[in-house]
């Protein structure tokens, strides 16, 4: 075990220096900062006087070596737009992307998962076939569609839901949320929802599919010899085993959501980091787009090694090992 | 003494895409307490689907759509869905041919056995617990505490065979079907859990209905022998008279076939042709196509079944043709 979280942990490292490599070549190569962010009358001598200050007359690989330096000191840079260090810039907008991507999550699973079960249980019930239309229709339309008709039926038409910003916080355990007020929550749902339908989509047909290939297992079989309940089979034998793609697919969307939620968030004006990091491409803010794709990175790092631990905690059968 | 499982007149049937097909036809059958039946036949033979059918474990595209399944008394047939699922596993348990893929992979042994106690008696879990360690050392498994709390991967197959094995045990029910438990385990293996499924039949007056193609393993372990012919039951009668005086022309085929009975070296005797497919029957006696004996009255009309040792057939072999 011990084995496996060492090795684990230099693949992190592995990953997240050969990202960030990629990441600062990419972000060299859009163009240069300067030419966006100057004052298009600035006289020359400003401009180089500038160019030196970040550093951006020194060859590619001087710039990378500086950053990697600073990083070793805990400094990922200062936003050229904002001139707030970059850490506390990402820091701010990240609790609003969180917590709109846990409601969402929360919503596709609390409702994909019982929802795929039932699909799969009785599959040729009008329900079934319902909810797989459904489940068709969740990741096939576009999101920002879905998400306009959103703003069209409930705030516009309605008028019942805002249509944007996140609305009053609350403060819980010192972090500002949305989550803590009414308000709040009106400003969080419809945003959530939208965000949660593609991934619904996905939950309802893994868990359908899981369903269906169990309940012809023999081991379904016998339990159904012995006598045990339909509702003791699904919950106790069948759930346990169809989890491991689940858990799989959540990790998996999950992280893409986090660092992903840019459409959600623009139609929503929803001030998340996914705005940010838009915002920061346009105006070619080089810190934060490195520091925020370098997070993106360790995040998925981090929600992978996580579903390796639920895999070993929910499959007897797979062994964490070290080397290899 | 009352019969522990009286099938009377089973019929199923499955709605197939190209029309009806009759798995188990018109099939009757007891078996006293203690005894063991063997149901044998080849694949396709209906003898699983009986099985199941026993315990109305049918689903859709399947149907039971006739007969009376009693065990010790209770017509299982005339029970709601929740009766019958209370009957299952207290009263009529089930082994399934795949150790293999019986036991749920992420579930303990323990667990897994825990909850079929439970779901038939109010006991704590450790209670059931125990129930199912003592269940274990009945079948003979050794260390039993231990291999509750291991996982089905961690078990032999031989291991995983008499766990299912126990855990049908785990309510004494009156009637066990054995659905090819020793098809998938090594020779010497399948000896051991036969020499203990003999024991415990006598010992706890179980009646098992032994499913098999094999006749080897019902030469050694059955009282009594059905031998099933697409979905009927051509012969039946003691293990010894059919066995040494096969009165089907198909019986007598099988025995045949037996490999051990033959010197080596010598080609086998076979059955010519292959099971008929259920969908297609030949008219009159099924077995017609096949058999050595048939005549021009095996293709107009199905023979009629007989009394004690009967065998369907309209010329039944007699002693000195054996």
């Amino acid at each position: 075990m011990l084995g496996y979280f060492v090795q684990r942990l230099a693949q992190a490292v592995v990953v997240v220096f050969a990202m960030s490599i990629i990441v600062f070549v990419g972000v060299y190569a859009i163009g240069n900062p300067i030419d966006v962010l100057i004052d298009p009358g600035a006289t020359q001598e400003i401009r180089a006087k500038l160019i030196a200050q970040y550093g951006l007359d020194q060859p590619l690989w001087r710039q990378y070596l500086t950053f990697l330096v600073n990083v070793a000191q805990g400094d990922m840079g200062t936003s050229m737009v904002y001139n707030i260090p970059v850490v506390d810039l990402v820091f701010s907008r990240l609790p609003a992307t969180l917590e709109l991507v846990f409601v969402s999550v929360v919503i596709a699973t609390g409702i994909g998962i019982p929802a795929g079960l039932y699909a799969g249980y009785r599959p040729d019930s009008y329900g079934a076939k319902a909810i797989m239309a459904l489940s068709v229709l969740g990741f096939s339309v576009p999101t920002f569609w879905i998400g306009m008709l959103l703003i069209m039926t409930f705030a516009v038409n309605l008028g019942v839901l805002p249509s944007g910003g996140r609305g009053d916080l609350g403060t819980v355990l010192g972090i500002d949320t949305s989550l803590a007020t009414l308000d709040g929550w009106s400003h969080v749902i419809m945003p959530a929802l939208n965000l949660s339908l593609f991934k619904m989509g996905l939950m309802i047909r893994l868990t359908r599919a899981g369903m269906v290939e169990a309940m012809r297992t023999d081991y379904v079989k016998f339990a159904r010899a012995q006598g045990l309940t339909d509702r003791q089979i699904v919950f106790s034998h069948v759930l346990r085993n169809i989890s491991i793609p689940i858990v799989t697919v959540f990790g998996l969307e999950l992280g893409s959501t986090l660092a992903f939620a840019v459409v959600t968030e623009s139609v929503f004006t929803w001030p998340g980091v996914g705005k940010l990091i838009i915002d920061s491409i346009l105006q070619l803010d080089r810190p934060v787009m490195v520091t925020y794709l370098v997070m993106v990175v360790i995040l998925f790092v981090l929600i992978n090694l996580t579903v390796d631990l639920v895999y070993a905690r929910l499959d007897p059968r797979v062994r964490l090992k070290g080397g290899a | 003494m009352s019969a522990a499982l009286d099938v009377r007149g089973l019929t199923t049937r499955f709605d197939t895409r190209k029309g009806p097909v009759t798995a188990v036809n018109d099939v009757s059958f007891s078996v006293q307490p203690g005894r063991i039946m063997g149901l044998v036949g080849e694949s396709g033979s209906g003898k699983s689907v009986t099985g199941f059918s026993i315990l109305g474990l049918i689903d859709a595209p399947g149907q039971i759509t006739e007969g009376q399944v009693l065990v010790d008394g209770t017509d299982l047939r005339s029970l709601s869905p929740d009766a019958l699922r209370r009957m299952r596993g207290k009263h009529v348990a089930m082994v399934f041919q795949d150790p293999m893929m019986t036991l749920n992979p992420v579930l303990r042994v323990g667990d897994q056995m825990a909850m079929a106690v439970r779901v038939h008696d109010r006991v704590s879990k450790s209670a059931a617990w125990d129930r199912a360690r003592q269940a274990l050392e009945t079948v003979g498994i050794p260390a039993p505490a231990e291999r509750l709390r291991a996982y089905p991967h961690q078990l032999s197959g031989g291991m995983r065979q008499r766990v299912a094995i126990a855990t049908a045990l785990l309510h004494r029910p009156s009637v066990i079907i054995a659905d090819e438990p020793t098809t998938a385990l090594d020779v010497s293996i399948q000896g051991q859990i036969l020499a203990e499924v003999r024991r415990l039949a006598d010992e706890t007056d179980t009646a098992i209905v032994w499913v098999t193609h094999d006749l080897a393993v019902v030469s050694s372990l059955a009282d009594d022998i059905c031998v099933m012919y697409a979905g009927r039951i051509v012969e039946s009668g003691s293990a010894e008279a059919v066995l040494s005086a096969p009165k089907h022309p198909y019986t007598r085929g099988l025995i045949d076939s037996v490999p051990a009975r033959h010197a080596p070296g010598q080609p086998l005797p076979q059955i010519p042709g292959a099971t008929p497919q259920l969908i297609n029957l030949p008219q009159g006696c099924a077995f017609r196509p096949r058999c050595p004996r048939a005549t021009d009255l095996c293709a107009m009309q199905p023979p009629q079944a007989g009394e004690a040792h009967f065998a369907l057939c309209h010329h039944p072999l007699t002693g000195s043709q054996t």
